[in-house]
């Protein structure tokens, strides 16, 4: 039984991964507008270090959770459209273990992880000093799974409606502003040569509520848009 | 939509569902399915209410919609292999032999995308054949298909069904089993 559960989640996983890897464009897009968000910044308030430096938390932050967003669509827009969806509803696995975690971990993979493996180049374009970038990684490796399991409440509910892309924004940036205040507080104590430890222990327990939480609601959400 | 509506089917049945277009087969499926909850009234499965059962029910069914459940990107054994993950073993047959079986082991490799209309919903009927399920629920199977390709599927109904296996369709053709009785029900009033 629970083996059988344990299959279907690998399955879940390992085609989402290989889905993501046939459209590398779908991947790509996401990340370049991280980059591109970030280098216009420099460009926008002028090369001053200490200007750039007291805004780099902030600007790397807010442009992740916007890349985060974006690439939100590839969640289960497409498996809905094609019927692929409702077929694995209807597996006999109960579907936030068997099915969302997998989808959510696998859409972390090929979006959160490589926003963070691209961060520290960004932020060195911002000036950020060395002694923050390893809490600028730990801030993010825990900050951005809670912006994937959050983004599949808001992607699950807005299945197959127009203008999803606007309405799951709406949704879901106002339930980011957490993970964006103590990320960003983190990296701007650490910055400033201060303890991050408040910081990094409440994004871990957010990462933690939403494990906990968000693939039930997210399971709920998909059976009504599928209703 | 319909209301007042009533049946149960036994091992080994065939019921086909009638109806025009809009009077509810598509709904009344789903709702057999346990993707729509009904307004009022309650499907059973063995005596106790699917929605009670879940993933015991969900075991027992295969169901195909309008929609194939296709991912054009992937080949059809990678399609295929998804729903063998996501059946659990069920002992059904194994997916080279139910690609050969529907005629399909020609296009190993392309991506299904490239695949026609026709093929597409014989791969989405392939995943009746890898997993053993009791109830076959399928929406408008044969509506695409040539007409080798649909008396091969009416073969296939007539081995489940040989099996003690049921099965629920849609079909604006006819359905002609030679070797079973067709119960039909008319969703028109």
């Amino acid at each position: 039984m629970s083996h059988h559960l344990i299959t279907a989640g690998i399955s879940v996983l390992q085609r989402d991964l290989t889905l993501a890897m046939r459209k590398p464009a779908e991947m790509a897009t996401p990340l370049i507008f991280f980059s591109i968000v970030i280098s216009l910044f420099p460009l926008g308030v002028g090369p001053e270090p200490g200007l750039l430096r007291a805004l780099a938390p902030g600007v790397l932050w807010v442009a992740a959770l916007l890349a985060s967003m974006l690439s939100l669509g590839r969640l289960f827009a497409s498996d809905h459209a094609d019927g692929t969806l409702e077929q694995m509803v209807l597996s006999p696995h109960p579907l936030a273990a068997a099915i969302i975690l997998p989808k959510i971990l696998a859409h972390w993979l090929t979006s959160g992880l490589p926003l963070i493996l691209l961060s520290p180049v960004l932020a060195v374009q911002l000036q950020l000093p060395a002694a923050a970038m390893p809490t600028l990684a730990i801030a993010l490796l825990l900050g951005t799974p809670v912006l994937s399991l959050i983004g599949s409440v808001g992607a699950a509910l807005t299945l197959g409606l127009r203008g999803g892309g606007v309405l799951v924004s709406l949704l879901v940036l106002p339930l980011y502003t957490p993970v964006l205040i103590f990320g960003a507080g983190a990296v701007t104590a650490s910055a400033a040569g201060l303890n991050t430890e408040a910081y990094l222990s409440l994004l871990g327990a957010f990462l933690i509520l939403t494990l906990g939480f968000v693939p039930w609601a997210t399971a709920a959400a998909l059976r009504i848009s599928l209703d | 939509m319909f209301q007042g509506l009533s049946f149960s089917l036994r091992a080994g049945e065939f019921l086909h569902i009638q109806g025009a277009n809009g009077s509810g087969k598509t709904t009344l499926l789903r709702t057999l399915c346990g993707l729509s909850m009904p307004v009022e009234g309650e499907i059973r499965w063995h005596g106790s209410a699917i929605n009670a059962l879940q993933e015991d029910y969900r075991r027992a069914l295969c169901y195909v919609g309008h929609h194939n459940g296709i991912q054009g990107e992937f080949t059809t054994a990678e399609n295929l292999t998804l729903y063998h993950g996501l059946a659990g073993d069920t002992g059904g047959i194994p997916i080279p032999e139910v690609l050969a079986q529907l005629g399909l082991a020609a296009v190993p490799h392309l991506p299904t995308k490239l695949l026609s209309q026709g093929q597409k919903r014989r791969l989405a009927l392939a995943r009746f054949l890898i997993a053993h399920k009791p109830l076959w629920i399928m929406d408008e199977p044969i509506t695409a298909l040539d007409v080798r390709s649909a008396t091969l599927m009416n073969a296939i109904f007539a081995a489940h069904l040989d099996r003690g296996g049921l099965i629920v369709l849609t079909s604006h053709q006819a359905v002609n089993l030679v070797t079973h009785p067709v119960r039909t029900l008319s969703l028109d009033t």
